[in-house]
């Protein structure tokens, strides 16, 4: 199929960039959007130009690497898919294809569609953690947990920290991603301890770092390429109640 | 020369403990004035940054994505070993340690995997205490699943994820050192270079990949947690910015190149589809507990797969290895795959698979239970192919995976060039010959939680911190080096763009070092990697500038160290003429077409000295000593 | 206080005062339903509330730090939202946010200005002085005949469709803000969601009709004097 895409420039983080018109015929359908670009980008160094970049490395959905917003959806039309994972097949001759890069305040953009993600670390690393030392832990089956709350965690824990959340959220919120750990440690044993501190911890740090408030739009669900459910907002919340409570 | 693995003597049960006591300790007043580098944020260098990190050293990290959990220890799906033992069926230390010896077909150090083996138990529960949310049964009590090359269920997983969630759990331990501001994080980095002086590892020099800022740090020891190699074949299921970079530019000053033939081709990924491919995905091992393989029984069968007659299917590995069946090791299943497309009995458009089939097992336990267990992999399966694996068999073929081989290290996880350590897939270490499912994990976690910690330490006892710092002109040398590198691919200007010779060189490894090798094929590469190394050099097409984020100089750096290791990957193949685990020369099979090894001549780990650009390389050997298992001739049967 | 600078803790208390202001509406609804009961509903309901004497100025108290505190942190996290996200996609493309939690702040000032004008006219009485229950005769029962004022004020289509708008404007902001605040309070196990997003579009279609209802009804000459 051949398509016309439209990409968005930027040289730097200084530069105001624009959105950039290019033709790509011949697009097989079994390519992923990704191998769609690289396909894109040999034709532009063959031709002197400087090639398109973008984030990306494991290309299988799970090291959240690859974040680009296409016809407005962080990670393209296909639901609960990373873009590394969307497929040409998604798409029909002769579209017209929007390619940005995430887009809030937090992610200053670095170059074309790569994105500064760092505040997202500072998120985790404000408590997104159960501070247990190497070594002295009791035996992994001393304290049974339900199965139904094992998995609940593990839905939880599902999050690949890719942003597409912020990305999607009219508000640049980073809610959903900061919600997940908590919820994922907070109904477990091991992670209730210190849970009250973290979701203050957390969601402070999600502040200071220039993510917007949450005002339960839930777009973020629907632009998570793991389907992180709202729900874990919604337990986030009932966590912070706990922290007034005393 | 005959390297030395500096195993403890004595009975093996006890050698780690022994050791652990006789190891000299660092005063913990003085270990905040040590500076660690470690390279990887993986589950090796994950565990490892965190856990120095929290012993109170100064720690610096690096890795070359965003954050440090985007390491590829994040794909890993399967699961991870233990020898817990907690469903009861007779696992032990000792169980875990033969399978890992014999799944390695007798190619790797005892006392290095019974350590392994013994503080296995230790990793789940230090991520079980992280709040890694492994699957569990209803009673809540921990879930395991077997895996290849055992006949034990002693895999722990959860769900599809398991990599995703053990390295989240490294990585929640980093970042709560980071925060305590005992480790420095720098991600976006690509170390270009290992700073020796006078034969010791001072630090590195790392590219900048945002400013494209060459940079150097000073270290009293530098660690390598960079993981494996194995996208010298362009198509593998590992991440796009593996490479061997790091481990080659160690190798270029001084440090030995273990067994880089020892190359993992898993049975179970996605069929290549087409020239376009940038990459192959895994499907876990694990779907080989339920899924049964099988191709037709006539040659060039196009029949879709439902109108194949069940007596006209052959299910080769249940009928060939009754024992262990669809859970034969890794390298015996694909090669298996191999010979069944090789007589013309592959499936699909490009007769380049064969089937894996979840008819019986959904007749067996019914889809939802078979959703329950695998339910993400299907999804992935159907994303990708757009087939559902309810309805038709799934297409498999195998794909390159894994190294064994790595940099050699000692029992102390000490290269040859001292201060500098190696952890995790980027080294030789346990696996020998081959790797057995649900191992790399442990390996990864074993080496960053409990091993470095304790050895690291016997080596700084040993030296004044910070002696050599950034000031000392071997630091400069290095980042004019790396510029000179930079500069030169960005010069040439050629015709030709990196992917074209990364695609090139992968398939020169694929037709010729690949799952089966023979001296020809071997000389056939050795023929031809120089050729394209020279053409690169003269002709590839590097667009941009050395001081700005450029993916191409990035990956043109990759595919230059790449195109010199593959030679010695290949010239290890030719040398050991042998079969053994994931190393297959046609030369040397039994008359069912089975590896077979030449303990005679082969028992030894083939450590590679590089001697410089067109000298060939000096090979020091291992001699590797079997007292607790007696050499076998391994058998599935 | 952590709670007025917490992103959650400002959305709390953006909840609670929601919520009461919610609960007033609820009563005020109650009341003012009483027109159809002619003179003797609503005049009795409007003296009652005046006997109870300073109790109207402790309730108006709470209202106005009510009202307060609700504008302000909306206003506030509105605004924060908006530094948040500088520049917007060339394809809008969403597909959980509705108008209604879209335009929030501004269906909220709406409300803002419409309580201004409402108390000028029903409260302060300075708006229509002439049709005002001040200025009006005391009705049969010597009582402020707070009746007559809203029929003749609602007579005037102007007057009714300020009304009207302000009640529209409220309607738009509970659908979001009502489901929102069970979410905020923390009431969401997943399946529940879809449910309580009907839930509140319901109750705030109620609020809309039933108070619609007054004005409508006057200007239709259903209710008159
Ligand atoms: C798809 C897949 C599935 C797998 N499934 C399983 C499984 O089920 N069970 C199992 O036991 N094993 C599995 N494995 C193997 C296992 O995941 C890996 O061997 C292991 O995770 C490697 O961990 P590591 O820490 O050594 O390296 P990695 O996790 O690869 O980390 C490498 C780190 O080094 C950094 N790095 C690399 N080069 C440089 C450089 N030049 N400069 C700076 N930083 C650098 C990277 O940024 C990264 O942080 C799987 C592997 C793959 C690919
Ligand atoms: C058709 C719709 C409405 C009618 C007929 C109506 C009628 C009245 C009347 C008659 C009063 C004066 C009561 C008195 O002082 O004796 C009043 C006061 C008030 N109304 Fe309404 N109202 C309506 C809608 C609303 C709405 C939607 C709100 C809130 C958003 C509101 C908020 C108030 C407030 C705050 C007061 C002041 C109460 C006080 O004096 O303490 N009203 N209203
Ligand atoms: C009778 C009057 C009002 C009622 C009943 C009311 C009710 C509510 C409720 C229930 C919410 C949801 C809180 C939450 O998200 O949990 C809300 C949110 C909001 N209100 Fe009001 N409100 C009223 C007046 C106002 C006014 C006058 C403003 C003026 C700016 C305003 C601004 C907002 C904003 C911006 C929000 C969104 C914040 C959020 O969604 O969290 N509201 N309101
Ligand atoms: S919640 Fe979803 S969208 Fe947000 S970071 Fe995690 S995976 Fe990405
Ligand atoms: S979209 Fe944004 S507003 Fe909240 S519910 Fe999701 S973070
Ligand atoms: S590239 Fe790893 S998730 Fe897309």
């Amino acid at each position: 199929m051949d398509l016309t895409l439209h990409v968005w420039r930027q040289k730097g983080p200084k530069d105001t960039g624009k959105l950039e018109t290019y033709k790509v015929t011949g697009v097989d359908s079994d390519q992923s959007f990704l191998e769609m670009l690289d396909v894109l980008n040999e034709d532009l160094i063959k031709a002197n130009k400087e090639p398109v970049v973008f984030d990306h490395d494991c290309r299988e959905g799970i090291c959240g690497m690859c974040s680009q917003v296409i016809n407005g959806r962080p990670h393209g039309p296909h639901e609960e898919t990373t873009v590394c994972q969307l497929h040409m097949r998604r798409f029909k001759d002769g579209d017209e294809i929007f390619v940005e890069p995430w887009r809030a305040k937090a992610f200053p953009i670095i170059k074309d569609l790569i994105v500064d993600r760092s505040a997202l670390e500072k998120i985790m690393q404000a408590g997104g953690y159960v501070s247990c030392r190497t070594g002295g832990t009791p035996d992994a089956n001393t304290h049974p947990i339900g199965k139904p709350i094992a998995d609940y965690a593990m839905d939880a824990a599902e999050c690949i920290g890719c942003g597409a959340c912020v990305a999607g959220c009219p508000n640049s919120s980073a809610m959903l991603y900061t919600s997940a750990k908590v919820a994922q440690l907070a109904v477990q044993p091991q992670g209730k301890v210190e849970a009250k501190a973290r979701v203050k911890n957390m969601t402070d740090a999600m502040q200071a770092e220039g993510f917007g408030n949450c005002t339960n739009h839930l777009e973020c669900q629907a632009s998570c390429p793991k389907g992180i459910s709202v729900k874990f907002i919604a337990k986030l919340n009932r966590e912070y109640l706990k922290t007034i409570a005393g | 020369m005959i390297l030395d693995g500096k195993a403890p003597t004595g009975p093996i049960e006890t050698a780690w403990d022994r050791y652990r006591f006789e190891t000299k300790l660092v005063n913990p007043a003085n270990k905040r004035k040590y500076k660690i580098l470690m390279v990887g944020t993986g589950l090796a260098g994950g565990a490892g940054a965190a856990t120095l990190g929290e012993l109170g050293y100064n720690v610096e990290s690096f890795c070359y994505q965003d954050s440090p959990r985007r390491a590829h220890s994040i794909a890993a799906q399967g699961g991870i070993n233990a020898a817990k033992n907690y469903p009861n069926d007779a696992d032990s230390i000792r169980r875990l340690f033969y399978d890992t010896v014999k799944g390695g077909d007798f190619r790797s150090r005892e006392a290095d995997v019974w350590r392994l083996s013994q503080v296995s138990n230790n990793i789940i529960d230090q991520c079980v205490a992280q709040g890694v949310p492994f699957a569990r049964d209803y009673a809540g009590y921990l879930d395991t699943r077997s895996f290849g090359g055992a006949q034990v269920s002693r895999t722990f997983y959860a769900r599809g994820q398991t990599g995703q969630q053990l390295l989240l759990g490294a990585y929640s331990a980093l970042s709560r050192q980071i925060k305590a501001g005992t480790v420095k994080m720098h991600t976006r980095r690509e170390m270009l270079d290992l700073v020796v002086v006078d034969g010791v590892a001072r630090g590195i020099t790392v590219r900048n990949l945002v400013t494209g800022e060459v940079e150097s740090h000073w270290g009293d020891a530098v660690c390598l947690a960079t993981g494996g190699y194995i996208n010298v074949f362009y198509l593998s299921t590992n991440a796009m910015g593996c490479s061997v970079t790091a481990n080659w530019k160690a190798v270029k000053k001084g440090a030995y190149f273990a067994n880089p033939c020892y190359t993992q081709i898993h049975p179970t990924c996605i069929p290549v589809a087409g020239e376009y491919q940038s990459k192959l995905t895994l499907m876990s091992e694990s779907l080989r507990n339920d899924g049964r393989i099988w191709v037709p029984k006539k040659a060039g069968d196009k029949r879709p797969a439902n109108e194949i007659p069940e007596d006209e299917r052959d299910y080769y590995l249940e009928t060939k290895y009754p024992a262990f069946g669809n859970l034969v090791p890794r390298d015996v299943a694909s090669r298996n795959a191999k010979q069944m497309t090789d007589a013309n009995r592959g499936v699909g458009a490009s007769g380049l698979a064969v089937y894996l089939d979840y008819r019986d097992a959904i007749g067996r336990v019914g889809e939802n239970t078979i959703k329950e267990r695998y339910g993400n992999l299907f999804d992935m399966y159907e994303k990708i192919t757009d087939d559902n694996a309810y309805k038709q068999p799934m297409r498999i073929y195998p794909a390159p995976h894994y190294c064994m081989g790595g940099l050699w290290v000692d029992y102390n996880l000490q290269s040859n060039v001292p201060g500098l350590f190696v952890l995790g897939e980027a080294n030789f270490s346990v696996h020998g010959a081959n790797r057995l499912g649900a191992s790399a994990l442990m390996q990864g976690l074993s080496d960053g939680y409990f091993v470095i910690p304790y050895t690291i330490g016997g080596y700084l006892q040993t030296v004044i911190p910070g002696e050599v710092k950034t000031d000392h002109p071997a630091f400069k040398e290095s980042i004019a080096q790396v510029e000179e590198q930079s500069k030169k691919l960005l010069s040439i200007n050629g015709k030709r763009t990196v992917l074209e010779f990364h695609r090139d060189l992968g398939k020169i490894l694929w037709d010729n070092v690949g799952m089966a090798r023979s001296k020809e094929s071997l000389n056939k590469a050795l023929q031809e990697i120089p050729q394209l190394r020279e053409e690169f050099w003269k002709n590839v097409k590097v667009t941009g500038s050395g001081n700005e984020l450029n993916q191409q100089l990035e990956n043109a750096g990759r595919v230059a160290d790449f195109l010199e290791f593959a030679e010695v990957l290949t010239l290890d193949a030719l040398n050991r003429e042998e079969s053994c685990g994931g190393h297959f020369r046609v030369e040397s099979q039994t008359a069912e077409g089975e590896a077979m090894r030449d303990d005679e001549n082969f028992t030894y780990a083939a450590a590679w000295e590089y001697k410089g650009e067109g000298k060939a390389p000096e090979l020091h050997k291992e001699p590797l000593k079997f007292e607790n298992i007696h050499l076998a001739q391994r058998s599935y049967k | 206080m952590h709670l007025l600078q917490s992103t959650v803790g400002r959305k709390i208390l953006m909840a609670v005062t929601g919520l009461l202001l919610v609960g007033f509406i609820t009563m005020h609804l109650l009341g003012n339903l009483s027109v159809f009961a002619g003179p003797d509903g609503i005049n009795a309901y409007a003296e009652h509330l005046h006997s109870l004497g300073p109790l109207v100025w402790v309730f108006r108290l709470i209202m106005l730090v009510l009202f307060v505190v609700h504008i302000t942190l909306g206003i506030q996290l509105s605004l924060e939202n908006r530094t948040a996200t500088p520049t917007n996609y060339a394809i809008k493309n969403r597909l959980k946010t509705t108008f209604s939690s879209e335009s929030m702040l501004y269906t909220g000032l709406i409300l803002l200005a419409f309580l201004i004008y409402h108390l000028l006219h029903f409260t302060v009485q300075i708006t229509n002085p002439e049709l005002s229950a001040n200025h009006l005769p005391l009705d049969a029962a010597m009582r402020p005949d707070v009746f007559t004022m809203v029929v003749l004020s609602f007579q005037k289509v102007f007057i009714s469709l300020v009304y009207i708008v302000g009640m529209i404007a409220l309607f738009l902001h509970l659908t979001h803000g009502l489901s929102s605040f069970v979410q905020t309070f923390g009431w969401n196990n997943g399946p529940s969601q879809e449910k309580v997003t009907l839930g509140s579009k319901l109750v705030a279609v109620g609020f809309l009709l039933a108070y619609v209802a007054i004005p409508v009804f006057v200007l239709a000459h259903f209710v008159k004097i």
